[in-house]
């Protein structure tokens, strides 16, 4: 079971959050300008690093915001948690 | 190679059992192979059996980076079936199960395969519309398959709780008699066996840190136990397919998870036949040495720790808990993990790939075991004529591109 760090309510158990995969991936800005090929590297082709991992996390049974998470993939230690968004960080 | 038979045991009973020979030689790497396969758990150690035995190929090296079994295929709750919802699916873990039925004596080592029957309990009114349409799939596909109703199911496993009063009641079930479990080290060291008596090296200790090409066309491996050449290239490697991918340039839409079992004490025979139930995410069988086999589902994380978290254990004995109340005082021995790779549909790759010459064999993720053999089959198929079988053609690369995807998550649910 994890400790994690949610940037706002502090560190809470893992059963508290909801996982929601590999972070940093951005939706496509111009959707029609995309072919299949990158359609497919968007909705399904993932890095799956053995190693270090920025991940998503939701504070699903606390404040429901997400964040980010670095985390290794093999020995599972968080290294970081962070809010996404500049704008979020004042809200500490 | 040596037959094991009746009369072998009672030979070698009288030597003491001093006078067996080595079930596979331990042979070192040779410069060049006409196909490396990358992987030494079961899908690997039948594909090279296959390549040798169906195809003709007789320059093989299987290289695996710890001992042969030693990833999932020895860390599984070994569930045998077929019974899947989509004819893609059904049809190549159809192929797998009918090869099962004769894996004995091919393999002329007991895999110890017993047909004890798969039951897929339904606990809704939807879950039984489902069990009804998987069934009739199955039928129109010729996959024997039944719908029985709570009464069969307090018949044939007295011990299960199906009163209407519980918070998943048991409405009914999916029931496979040709399915059930089979021992997984022996599904490893049988395929060895019989592959290294066609000539395969197997080669253990021997971890691929990179895949040397040329051109777009694959010239061989970098290894720990340095460079080998080789035509072809088979990677099975389960949960590390994208560090192999990662290796040859290519994204793969495979991610790693942790899978965890448990054993309970060994006990006399209560559980003559497998549960599974997805709703309340838990599968139990009994193990002919007597302990409760009991998997759990994934933890949602990416993780190639052979680890999860311990709530993910409570989960599935909550539901196991559930469906036979008496097994709370069973005390549990061990628990552990595998890495189990897993694609969006919950289906397989078995597929060429862009580099010519490299194929890849993965994202069988929690539910490979039972396509050992069918797996092993079809790859060597593929790596042989350097095209797919028609078993397997639809589980390529190219679909997640296309977007024929085989959806069998909602299907077949997370089941093993
Ligand atoms: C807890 C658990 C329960 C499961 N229950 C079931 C079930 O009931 N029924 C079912 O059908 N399936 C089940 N599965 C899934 C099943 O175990 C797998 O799908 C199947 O065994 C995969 O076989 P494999 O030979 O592809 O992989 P593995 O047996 O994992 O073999 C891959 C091998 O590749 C080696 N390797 C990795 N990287 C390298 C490298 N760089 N160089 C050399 N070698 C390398 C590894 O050491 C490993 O031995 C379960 C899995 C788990 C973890
Ligand atoms: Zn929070």
């Amino acid at each position: 079971m994890f400790l994690i760090r949610c940037p706002w309510c502090g560190e809470r158990a893992e059963t508290e959050f909801s996982y929601g995969g590999e972070g940093e991936i951005s939706r496509p800005l111009d959707p029609d300008a995309l072919n299949d090929a990158e359609w497919a590297d968007y909705l399904f082709l993932r890095s799956n690093p053995r190693g270090a991992h920025k991940e998503l996390w939701n504070h699903s049974q606390g404040c429901r915001r997400w964040f980010g998470v670095n985390r290794d993939t093999v020995s599972y230690k968080i290294d970081s948690t962070y809010p996404l968004h500049a704008s979020e960080e004042d809200g500490q | 190679m040596k037959r094991y038979s009746a009369l072998s045991l009672v030979r070698n009973a009288l030597g003491s059992n001093k006078q067996w020979d080595r079930a596979w030689r331990s042979p070192e790497p040779k410069r060049k192979y006409d196909v490396v396969i990358v992987g030494g758990g079961g899908h690997g150690l039948a594909t090279a059996y296959y390549l040798a035995k169906e195809h003709g190929v007789r320059n093989i090296a299987v290289l695996e980076k710890g001992w042969i079994g030693g990833g999932n295929t020895g860390r599984n709750t070994t569930i045998v079936r077929s019974n899947y919802l989509w004819t893609e699916s059904s049809l190549l873990y159809e192929k797998s199960l009918q090869l099962w039925e004769d894996l004995s004596q091919e393999l002329n080592y007991n895999v110890m395969f017993s047909q004890r029957g798969v039951y897929n309990l339904g606990h809704s009114l939807q879950d039984m519309r489902d069990i009804e349409r998987r069934v009739s799939a199955n039928r129109l596909n010729g996959i024997d398959a039944v719908v029985v109703d709570t009464a069969q199911i307090k018949q044939a496993i007295p011990l299960i709780n199906t009163s209407a009063t519980a918070r998943y009641p048991i409405l009914g079930a999916s029931y496979q008699a040709r399915g059930g479990v089979a021992r997984h080290d022996a599904v490893a060291w049988g395929f060895a066996r019989a592959a290294d008596d066609y000539g395969v090296d197997i080669i253990e200790q021997c971890e691929v840190t990179g895949l040397n090409r040329d051109n777009g066309r694959i010239k061989g491996v970098e290894t720990t136990r340095g460079r080998i050449e080789a035509d072809k290239v088979g990677v099975v490697v389960a949960g590390n397919a994208s560090v192999l991918a990662t290796m040859a340039g290519l994204r793969f839409p495979v991610e790693s998870h942790p899978l965890q079992a448990f054993v309970s004490e060994p006990m006399k025979p209560v559980l003559d036949t497998v549960v599974m139930s997805n709703a309340v995410h838990g599968y139990i069988s009994q193990s002919d040495k007597g302990e409760l086999v009991i998997g759990a589902g994934i933890d949602a994380y990416n993780g190639y720790g052979q680890r999860g978290s311990f709530h993910t254990i409570e989960h599935a004995m909550a539901a196991i808990i559930e469906l036979f109340p008496m097994f709370s005082r069973v005390r549990m021995l061990r628990m552990w993990g595998g890495i189990v790779d897993v694609c969006p549909d919950a289906c397989p790759i078995v597929s060429k790939t862009p580099v010519a010459g490299l194929y890849f064999n993965c994202g069988w993720g929690t539910g490979g075991f039972k396509a050992t053999p069918g797996s092993g089959w079809a790859f060597a198929h593929t790596i042989a004529e350097d095209r797919p079988h028609e078993l397997n053609a639809a589980f390529d690369l190219e679909r997640f591109t296309t977007g024929a995807l085989i959806d069998e998550h909602g299907a077949a649910g997370v089941a093993h």
